[in-house]
């Protein structure tokens, strides 16, 4: 079973993104949460990472943390799959191991 | 005593950490001393001012609509960096329009926010007499 591996903070405002991406293994899910979802946008700087990101790890992201930071919901780079809490959880019992970039 | 010209330097997303919710507090509250009061919003701190922010899914108090109260307290000096949106893909159109009405000019309704280049608010950090950072 692989890594489930879940970033709460900003591309723009840390590495975390940047690390879980060197470091996470082809084909672990990647679930951005919190601060984390600001990668999800279309033209950010952070996209054409988010875009290659997305060749190697399904992506999900926190619907609730989109909706609290006012990102469309429909204007997100596509491929990447919205999950809500139940989802997360879902996530994480498939997962025997969780690495969070902190 | 002399009103001095406060900075309040935004640089954090809001809600990731209370730093934007605090500041906002700080504002209001210094605001209301009559003190010469200009916001600025820089890297995350842009985020701070998307329209549509709805916290009800993550538990959280929503903020975000109090900035609208800030023209009633005569915070009229709104700047946002334009490399800070464009680094993340947004515009003045995706954020909150803030207005206030200006009393020199028949209370006419203004836009509050100005969307300034890192130049022009380098020039602004050096008016200031006080700068507070969040």
């Amino acid at each position: 079973m692989s890594v489930l591996h879940i970033v709460n903070k900003s591309p723009f405002d840390r590495n975390s993104l940047d690390s879980c991406l060197r470091l996470a293994k082809a084909d672990s899910p990647i679930l951005l949460i919190e601060d984390g979802i600001y990668a999800v946008q279309k033209n950010t700087a952070a996209a054409e990472r988010m875009q290659q990101a997305l060749s190697n790890h399904p992506v999900y992201a926190l619907r609730s943390d989109l909706q609290a930071r006012g990102i469309n919901p429909d204007n997100i780079i596509d491929g990447i799959s919205l999950v809500d809490y139940d989802g997360f959880v879902e996530l994480t019992t498939e997962h025997d191991k969780l690495q969070s970039w902190l | 005593m002399a009103s001095k010209k406060f900075l309040y330097v935004n640089r954090k997303a809001p809600h990731g950490s209370i730093y934007a919710q605090e500041s906002l507090e700080v504002v209001l509250i210094g605001a209301a001393f009559e003190q010469d009061v200009t916001l600025a919003f820089v890297d995350d701190g842009v985020y701070q001012l998307l329209q549509n922010q709805d916290t009800a899914g993550i538990g959280a108090k929503n903020f975000a609509p109090t900035f609208r109260a800030l023209g009633d307290y005569d915070v009229s000096q709104i700047y946002v960096e334009r490399e800070s949106l464009e680094m993340r893909g947004l515009s003045k159109e995706d954020l909150m329009p803030l207005t206030y009405e200006d009393e020199d000019d028949d209370w006419a309704e203004k836009d509050s926010i100005h969307v300034v280049s890192s130049d022009e608010l380098a020039d602004i950090i050096e008016q200031q007499d006080v700068i507070l950072n969040f």
